[in-house]
């Protein structure tokens, strides 16, 4: 090997819990390159960074096997401590600083410059020593320089803008000595497009000065200015490693999510919505749901149909469902079958006809210490007031009607179970979220919201749960509105899916739309690529 | 063979399996010791009643998700004020239960209005609900202090006979005093059965099982036992912590009516201060968690924790006969079982 390589992963690969995440992955970071490391959600990407940085998780659940090389030497990290003694550092998504302390303070951190004073002296304690703020400003200055921020280092982070934060992050894993190699994790997610560019040119330096960086992101157009070479992982698998100068944007869409498509698709059954009635409209949608937020959404689903709603984690297409159900405060319009929907209001939703699957399932789906027939009935008992014997204005459970209930109940879904008063505690995964599609059913609603109805359940289950879903659709026609991080699940069930990016619809595509589409869009690159189109053809 | 073993203690819980064996082997030292046993299960018995609804009171307030109810003292002193006016009024005929039945519903508004507000406080403090409610419970008992000097009560049984307010402790004998503990009261070989007393313990227990299986009731255990749920089944989550504690303070008031009654005396001034604590530990033992009670919890619980109490005392004055020693161990045992059952606050797996 002619060429010194800072890094090289061979092999890697990583299982939770018998369900694999990395089949095999190699990744190597030559001295001085930016290397782009891209793919979906669920790809093995964070995976393969906490292995690099031996984090808690990885060692609690087994380990990994594979073998990873720091200047070509062997090496097994235990936790993140000894990953940076190595001298790999990381740059947060989620910025680790201390607002109230100074930039120069939050840079070093644990790692101050100390003198001798009296005190110490007589002790001889090293945690008694003064600080020596002028040596670590003098650094701090440095640090800050080398990034390309011109600010001063007294100043306290809080009140700095995002992108700022961001710098003083790269400034702290800079300024600690024999940084070799920087790992960027979605850096520019929170950042404007100026700050992000900003933060490209100061990668570019850096590489310059022979940090090799690892540069993780979702957005393809800034992997393709920024780095050298990518890699491209996809279901835990590494698909493509390419030089920049051989590829494009296009390119790398089509490979990040390109994958055969082997459930049958369903665009082709007979469609029971050719007369297009549009049961739902959504106009300017906003709901302020933490991490998922919604920015203006229009959409409008047709009696009768499964749509689907996809995009990236964080981009709030999971924000739609949960404020159209009044569970996030959300402003707009909503309108049912012709007539305006309340919004804000749960009790008022559920009773005109839509219920809702969460993809929260554990937190909000299941009351997990209340026996499995409980769950089913619940919602209905309390909204419709069903299940129950009346004497006057008291009433008491109907136990009979509920277990009769819940035994059709468990048949027709097949949940498998011991018997209707097990906790949904102990159910599996799959069966757990046929309780809550089952508690869905109960209501008897025209339209369902589903929302990543095969997260966290295994791949026999998956498909079980998504033909449910069809089987819903075609037998009852229940229009049903799914919500999955999962393409390849909206594309084989699904009559039409928009795609959510940075809280607004970027495109509405059928299932047989290229893989090309699909990535783009996803990568919110899609208007962009098309705006760019329009003004050359001008 | 050990597994067996560990999945069964598992099941009954530790804590309970540790008080339950620490009672027994109490009961057997004061029998070896020579202790009178008919009076010691009598008095078992009747401290089992009489404590019960107290505990009782725990059981809406964690069901709707508020935690063990600390601020008891509130529905304590809508008790105490229901019982105060029943006997200035002269509410105190037979037909009224020598007075039980109208302390009852006299104390029912003030429970109903402080449970509401005392339900708005917890709303807006939401996590932090048991510190809070101690403190509330603290601060409720201080206050009335004022209370019972400057309210206008002018019974004469009530009244110190010279100067101003109410007396420390108010006797009950000639109003409703011991009226559940004689009601079809027996005795069976020595022990005194008041089956009047715990008649009535068992038909609240009763009332309160029906109203966790009622539609509101439903409501409320889904409130406290997932809020996020309960909004998305269209629950209103804040509402339903306002009924739990509205519940929590009648049963309270109520509560400490059968107390006093059993007792023979109303305690007022600084006796509630503390009263909340042997309830809450009362339902711990039984096997309860912060965050979920059964009805079975608090009739294990009262019995173990009160019986362990009863027991103890008179076998420690027995072993340790020299000075008053018995103020002081029942102040360790009480608050060593309290302390010991909010270490565990785990509850039954």
């Amino acid at each position: 090997m002619a060429e010194e390589y800072v890094l090289q992963m061979k092999n890697i690969q990583k299982e939770y819990y018998g369900n694999k995440v990395l089949k095999g992955v190699n990744l190597s970071v030559k001295k001085g390159e930016i290397h782009g490391l891209i793919g979906e959600n669920g790809a093995g990407k964070s995976t393969l960074m906490n292995i690099l940085f031996g984090m808690p998780v990885i060692h609690s659940t087994g380990g990994y096997s594979g073998n990873i090389y720091i200047n070509s030497k062997k090496v097994d990290i235990k936790s993140p401590f000894e990953a940076m003694k190595i001298g790999i550092g990381m740059v947060h998504q989620e910025f680790m600083l201390i607002p109230n302390f100074t930039i120069t303070e939050n840079i070093k951190l644990n790692r101050e410059i100390t003198q001798d004073n009296l005190i110490s002296k007589v002790f001889k304690s090293e945690r008694l020593k003064t600080l020596n703020s002028s040596a670590m400003a003098e650094d701090a200055r440095k640090a800050l320089h080398r990034v390309g921020l011109n600010i001063d280092e007294w100043v306290t982070i809080a009140g700095l803008p995002v992108g700022y934060m961001q710098f003083v992050e790269i400034a702290r894993e800079i300024d600690k000595t024999g940084i070799k190699l920087l790992v960027f994790d979605e850096p520019t997610a929170v950042l404007t497009e100026s700050e992000a560019s900003n933060l490209i040119s100061a990668m570019k330096r850096l590489a310059e000065a022979g940090i090799a960086i690892l540069f993780i992101t979702h957005r393809l157009s800034e992997v393709i200015s920024a780095a050298d070479n990518i890699t491209v992982l996809r279901d835990g698998e590494l698909v493509a490693v390419k030089a920049k100068k051989d590829t494009d944007v296009i390119e790398l869409a089509e490979i990040m999510v390109g994958r055969k498509v082997d459930l049958k698709s369903k665009s082709e059954q007979s469609r029971k919505y050719k007369d297009k009635e549009v049961i739902l409209e959504i106009k300017d949608l906003q709901v302020d749901m933490p991490g998922e937020r919604v920015k203006g959404v229009d959409l409008g689903i047709y009696k009768g149909e499964i749509f689907g709603i996809g995009g990236l984690a964080g981009q709030g297409k999971v924000g739609i469902a949960n404020g159209i159900m009044g569970l996030y405060p959300s402003k707009g319009e909503v309108f049912f079958k012709g007539k305006k929907l309340d919004l804000n209001n749960t009790r008022g939703a559920i009773n005109k006809g839509l219920a809702f699957v969460s993809e929260d399932r554990r937190g909000m789906g299941l009351l997990l210490d209340h026996s499995l027939e409980l769950n089913i009935v619940i919602t209905t008992m309390q909204n419709k007031g069903k299940f129950l014997k009346r004497f006057g204005i008291f009433s008491q459970l109907d136990n009979k009607e509920i277990r009769e209930y819940a035994n059709k109940m468990i048949k027709d879904l097949d949940i498998r179970c011991i018997r209707p008063q097990q906790l949904t505690r102990q159910l599996s995964g799959g069966n757990q979220q046929k309780v809550c599609v089952a508690r869905a059913l109960t209501l008897n609603p025209e339209v369902l919201f589903v929302s990543e109805p095969t997260r966290g359940i295994d791949i026999g289950a998956k498909k079980l749960v998504l033909d449910l879903l069809v089987k819903l659709n075609t037998e009852l026609g229940m229009t049903i509105i799914m919500t999955s991080s999962e393409l390849v699940e909206l594309r084989s069930i699904c009559d039409r899916i928009a795609i959510i990016s940075n809280g607004k619809v970027e495109g509405i595509l059928k299932p047989s739309n290229s893989d090309r589409e699909f990535g783009l869009m996803m990568a919110g690159e899609y208007r962009r690529m098309q705006r760019e189109e329009a003004t050359i053809n001008d | 063979m050990i597994e067996l073993i560990k999945k069964y203690i598992n099941n009954i819980g530790l804590p309970r399996l540790i008080i339950t064996l620490l009672f027994i082997g109490i009961c057997v030292t004061a029998i070896i010791i020579g202790l009178p046993v008919g009076l010691l299960a009598s008095d078992v018995i009747r401290r089992f009643g009489m404590f019960g609804v107290l505990a009782l009171a725990m059981v809406p307030a964690i069901q709707c998700g508020t935690g063990p109810n600390f601020a008891l003292p509130i529905g304590i002193i809508c008790g105490l004020l229901g019982s105060l006016m029943t006997i200035e009024f002269g509410l105190t005929s037979p037909v009224l239960g020598y007075g039980f039945i109208s302390a009852v519903l006299i104390s029912l508004p003030f429970a109903i209005i402080s449970g509401w507000l005392y339900g708005i406080l917890l709303n807006k403090i939401k996590g932090s609900e048991m510190l809070v409610a101690t403190y509330t419970g603290f601060s409720i008992v201080s206050f009335l202090q004022i209370g019972w000097v400057t309210l206008p009560f002018t019974h004469p049984e009530m009244r110190w006979p010279i100067g101003k307010g109410l007396r420390v402790t108010v006797s009950l004998e000639s109003t409703f005093g011991g009226v559940l503990n004689r009601l079809w009261g027996i005795n069976v070989g020595g022990v005194y059965i008041p089956t009047g007393l715990l008649l009535f313990f068992i038909g609240c227990c009763w009332l309160v099982w029906l109203f966790s299986r009622s539609k509101s009731g439903i409501e409320m255990i889904t409130a406290g036992a997932n809020p996020k749920f309960a909004a998305a089944a269209g629950i209103n989550v804040d509402k339903n912590r306002i009924i739990g504690t509205i519940l929590s303070t009648i049963i309270g008031a109520i509560g400490i009516i059968v107390y006093s009654l059993s007792f023979g005396f109303l305690q007022l001034y600084l006796a509630p201060l503390y009263m909340a604590f042997p309830a809450v530990a009362a339902v711990l033992i039984g096997g309860a968690s912060t965050s979920k009670v059964k009805i079975s919890h608090v009739i294990i619980g009262t019995f173990l924790f009160q019986g362990l109490l009863t027991v103890a005392l008179p076998v420690a004055n027995q072993m340790f006969p020299e000075g008053n020693l018995s103020e002081v161990l029942r102040m360790i045992v009480q608050n060593g079982i309290i302390l010991y059952a909010l270490t565990k606050m785990g509850g039954e797996s």
